[in-house]
C-alpha cells in the first residue's frame, strides 16, 4: 500500500490542466499557412504524395494531406507548417486552406444540428470502428483517455458495444471487408447518432485511394457530423475538436 | 546446390535465382534448407510470369548470416504436392499462394482463405462465408467475438469452442483489414508515395516496416546510405521498442486490472513517442525515413535532449516493473497463462518475441544484422517457459537492453559521416530481400524489378503473419477470461497481417 502510494507520489501531475491551450512539445505539422510567393506550381503540386494541393491558388486540403511535410521542405517560403493542432471541423470545406488564410480551422455552427448540443453536451459515449485503419489512429484515440490527455473528465468516453453509444468514430480508409460489418455497427446505434472521421485514411482514403480493396459508399449514405484530419490524429486535434462540436450553444 | 546465397539487402538479377522442377524445389527447401532450428523460411511466395506463376521460396540460414533463394515455375491447373505436409510452417504461404492465385495443393491440410484479397482467385468467396472448424457436441458451445472488437482495436473474427469456461479451440479468421498495400506499391509510381504506404502497412511499426522499405529501395538503387542516416534507422528501431513495449505492459496491467501499472506505463509511454514529434514532428515517426536521405538529421541537440529523458524514464521504470513483478495478485494471472511450448513455437515457425519467450534464438539483429547492428553486436534476451509472464518480462528486459543500445548509440554520433549522394534508378530485373527485426520480430520485404527497371512485384510479410497461430494455440485449456491478457501479451497487428 505504501509502496503504491510512494508510486502514485513519483508521477506528479501528469495530466494537462487544460487541453484547450496546451502547447504541443518540437516540430509538430498541424495547420500550414501558405504564403503568396509566386512559384513553380505544377512542380509543388507534383510532390505531394496525395493530390492534396492544388494550384491557382495554392490550397492544401487537409482532408487529404498525409502532413508528410514534403512540400514545406522543397518551398520553404510558400508553405510551412505551424504547431496549431486545432484543425478539425465539421464542414469539408473548411478542410481546404487557401493561401494567405491565417485564420483557425473552425466549425460551422449552421451545420450543427441541434439535438447534438442538447443531448451530448457534457456526456458523450462512442464506438470506435477500425475499417482498414493501420493501428495509428487507433493508438491515439486510446491516448486520448490516458492519465495525459483525460478526455474521460469531459464526460466523452469510448464504449464496449454500439447500443451504449451516442455515435461512431471511423478510422481507415473503409476496406470492402469491412463494408457490411460497420454498415451492421452504425445501425445498431439508437438515434440520435453522430459520425466522426478520424484521419486522413477515413476522409479521403489518404495514400489508399483509388485501391480496388476498399468500399467506401457508407460515406455518401449520411452527413459527417465531425472530420478530424491527421496521419495520425493528434489526441489534442480529437479532444478540441469534440469539445467544440458537443459544447452549448445558444 | 541450386539456390543463390545472398545477404540480408542485398539486390541481385532475377535470372540468377536458380529455376527448379518443382519436385526438386520442395525436396531442397523442405529437406536440405530447412534442417534444425538455425534456418527458417521468410518469406515464400509466388508472382505472374509469362502465363505460369512463379515461386520464389526464401530460407534464412541464421548461422551463416544468408539467405538462400530458389524459385520454380508452375502452372495455375497443375496441382502440387504441399510443402506443409512435411513442414507445418509452410501452412499460411501455401494457403496464401492458393488464395491468390488458385493453386491446388493436394495433401494440404486445409487451403483456408487468408485475408480475401481483393483480387483473390475464387472471386466468387466471400469474407462472411469464412469456413470455420466445427465440433458437433451437446457439451460443446461456440462463442463469437468481433469482427468489431469492445475496445479500440482492429477488426478480427475470433471463434472459441468452449467447455463450460475452458477454452477447446479458437480460431481467429482476419483479412478485414485487407487495403490492397502490395498493389498500390505497383499502382502508385512516386518514391514518396511509396515510402508513404510502408509507413502505413501498421502504424505500430512504423520505424519497421519503413526501415524495410528503404533498406529495400536503395540495395535496388545500389546506393550506400552513410552512417548518419544508419544511426537515425537503429535509434528509430529502438525507440520504437521501447515505446511500444511500454505500451503494452500499460495494456497487460488493464486486462488484469490493475490500475496503477496500466496508468504508470501509460504515461511513460507519452514521452518516448513525443520525443518522435520533437525529432521528427509525428508521434509515430512517420516522416522521418527516407530512401537516400533524411528530412531530420539526429543532432547533439537532440541526443542531449533523449539522453535526458531516458535519465527520468529508467527511474520511473524500473519502480513500477519491480512493483509488477512482485505483485502476487499480478503474478497469479500471469504465470503458467497461455503457454506455447519450445515444441509448438518450432512447428508453427514463431518468429520475434513469441519466438524468444518460448526458448528460440531468432532475432534478425544478431542472425542477419543491418544499419548499426553489427556495431551493437547484439545478444537476444531468451526466456523459457512461453507464459504470459514470460512476454511481459521479455518486455520489461528488451526496453533495458533497447535503452542500453540507444545510449551506445548516442556516444557513437562523434563517428558519422554523411554521404552525399543521389539514388539512382531501379537496377533492372532484379530482386531484392530485406529482413528487419522490429519490436514484434521478423519484418521482411521483397521487391522484384523488370527489364526496363519499373517495379513488378512487392511482396511484405509481417511477423504477425507466422504469430497468429500462436495466440490460437495459447488460449488452448485457458479459461475464456483469460483471452483478452494472453491476446495482448503478443499484441498482433491486423493491418500488417492483412496488408
Amino acid at each position: 500500500m505504501l509502496d503504491n502510494l510512494k508510486i502514485l507520489l513519483h508521477q506528479g501531475k501528469q495530466y494537462i490542466p487544460d487541453v484547450t491551450k496546451a502547447k504541443v512539445p518540437g516540430i509538430f505539422r498541424g495547420k500550414p499557412v501558405i504564403s503568396t510567393e509566386k512559384i513553380n506550381e505544377n512542380e509543388l503540386m507534383e510532390i505531394c504524395p496525395t493530390n492534396a494541393i492544388s494550384a491557382n491558388p495554392v490550397c492544401i486540403d487537409l482532408g487529404k494531406c498525409t502532413f508528410c511535410g514534403e512540400c514545406a521542405f522543397a518551398f520553404p517560403h510558400k508553405i510551412k507548417f505551424t504547431t496549431d493542432y486545432k484543425i478539425a471541423t465539421n464542414d469539408r470545406n473548411n478542410l481546404i486552406i487557401r493561401e494567405k488564410r491565417y485564420e483557425p480551422v473552425q466549425l460551422n455552427p449552421e451545420l450543427i444540428r441541434k439535438e447534438i448540443s442538447e443531448y451530448f453536451s457534457g456526456s458523450l459515449k462512442l464506438r470506435e470502428v477500425s475499417a482498414g485503419g493501420d493501428n495509428s489512429c487507433e493508438l491515439e484515440l486510446n491516448a486520448c483517455g490516458n492519465v495525459n490527455f483525460d478526455m474521460g473528465r469531459f464526460g466523452i468516453e469510448f464504449v464496449a458495444s454500439p447500443r451504449h453509444a451516442d455515435g461512431i468514430v471511423i478510422t481507415g480508409p473503409i476496406t470492402e471487408n469491412m463494408a457490411e460489418p460497420l454498415q451492421l455497427c452504425y445501425d445498431a446505434i439508437p438515434e440520435p447518432k453522430i459520425i466522426i472521421l478520424a484521419g486522413t485514411d477515413a476522409i479521403s482514403g489518404g495514400i489508399f485511394e483509388g485501391s480496388l480493396a476498399l468500399n467506401r459508399s457508407f460515406l455518401s449514405k449520411y452527413a459527417i457530423d465531425l472530420y478530424v484530419p491527421g496521419n495520425p490524429i493528434h489526441p489534442l486535434t480529437f479532444i478540441n475538436g469534440l469539445l467544440e462540436l458537443i459544447k452549448k450553444r445558444k | 546446390m541450386n539456390y543463390i546465397s545472398i545477404r540480408n539487402n542485398q539486390a541481385i538479377p532475377v535470372h540468377s535465382i536458380p529455376e527448379l522442377e518443382y519436385s526438386l524445389f520442395l525436396e531442397q527447401n523442405v529437406f536440405s534448407l530447412l534442417k534444425g532450428g538455425a534456418s527458417h523460411c521468410v518469406n515464400y511466395f509466388g508472382f505472374p510470369h509469362g502465363g505460369k506463376i512463379r515461386l520464389i521460396c526464401c530460407i534464412a540460414d541464421d548461422e551463416q548470416h544468408s539467405i538462400n533463394i530458389s524459385s520454380s515455375v508452375v502452372d495455375v491447373k497443375q496441382s502440387l504436392p504441399s510443402f506443409s505436409k512435411h513442414k507445418l510452417v509452410f501452412e499460411k504461404f501455401e494457403r496464401e499462394i492458393h488464395e491468390n492465385f488458385g493453386i491446388n495443393y493436394v495433401d494440404h491440410p486445409w487451403l483456408k482463405p487468408v485475408r480475401f484479397p481483393f483480387n483473390r482467385a475464387a472471386k466468387d468467396s466471400t469474407i462472411a462465408g469464412y469456413p470455420f472448424f466445427k465440433i458437433e457436441s451437446e457439451e460443446l458451445h461456440e462463442v463469437g467475438v468481433g469482427p468489431i472488437h469492445a475496445g479500440i482495436i482492429e477488426p478480427g473474427h475470433f471463434r472459441f469452442i468452449c467447455n463450460g469456461e475452458q477454452i477447446l479451440h479458437l480460431e481467429i479468421q482476419l483479412g478485414y483489414q485487407h487495403r490492397g498495400i502490395e498493389q498500390l506499391f505497383i499502382q502508385k509510381e512516386k518514391l514518396l508515395q511509396r515510402v508513404t504506404l510502408a509507413e502505413n502497412i501498421a502504424g505500430d511499426s512504423v520505424a519497421g516496416h519503413t526501415v524495410a522499405f528503404v533498406n529495400l529501395w536503395e540495395s535496388l538503387c545500389n546506393f550506400q546510405p552513410g552512417r548518419d542516416l544508419q544511426l537515425g534507422r537503429t535509434l528509430a528501431l529502438e525507440l520504437e521498442r521501447v515505446a511500444v513495449h511500454t505500451g503494452d505492459l500499460s495494456a497487460m496491467c488493464t486486462d488484469i486490472a490493475y490500475q496503477l501499472g496500466s496508468a504508470v506505463y501509460g504515461r511513460l509511454r507519452t514521452p518516448v513517442i513525443n520525443y518522435f514529434q520533437i525529432w521528427c514532428g509525428n508521434r509515430l515517426a512517420k516522416g522521418l525515413m527516407r530512401p537516400g536521405k533524411t528530412n531530420f538529421p539526429f543532432t547533439h541537440e537532440l541526443a542531449e535532449e533523449l539522453t535526458r529523458l531516458f535519465d527520468e524514464y529508467e527511474r520511473d521504470f524500473e519502480e513500477i516493473s519491480e512493483e509488477l513483478f512482485s505483485l502476487p495478485s499480478a503474478l497469479a494471472r500471469f504465470e503458467k497463462t497461455g503457454v506455447i511450448t519450445t515444441e509448438q513455437a518450432a512447428i508453427i515457425g514463431t518468429v520475434g518475441m513469441s519466438a524468444r519467450m518460448s526458448a528460440i534464438n531468432r532475432d534478425i539483429r544478431s542472425s542477419h544484422p543491418h544499419d548499426l547492428y553489427p556495431e551493437l553486436q547484439h545478444q537476444p534476451l531468451i526466456k523459457n517457459h512461453g507464459d504470459v509472464h514470460s512476454r511481459g518480462r521479455m518486455r520489461k528486459k528488451e526496453i533495458n537492453q533497447s535503452i542500453e543500445y540507444i545510449r551506445e548509440l548516442i556516444q557513437s554520433l562523434s563517428k558519422n559521416v554523411h554521404r552525399p549522394g543521389q539514388l539512382a534508378g531501379l537496377s533492372r530485373g532484379s530482386f531484392a530481400i530485406s529482413l528487419v527485426e522490429g519490436w514484434r520480430g521478423e519484418i521482411c520485404h521483397c521487391a522484384i524489378t523488370g527489364d526496363t527497371g519499373e517495379l513488378i512485384h512487392y511482396k511484405v510479410k509481417d511477423p504477425s503473419f507466422h504469430n497468429w497461430l500462436a495466440v490460437a494455440l495459447s488460449v488452448r485449456n485457458n479459461e475464456i477470461s483469460d483471452f483478452p491478457i494472453c491476446n495482448k501479451s503478443f499484441d498482433l497487428s491486423y493491418c500488417g497481417h492483412d496488408l
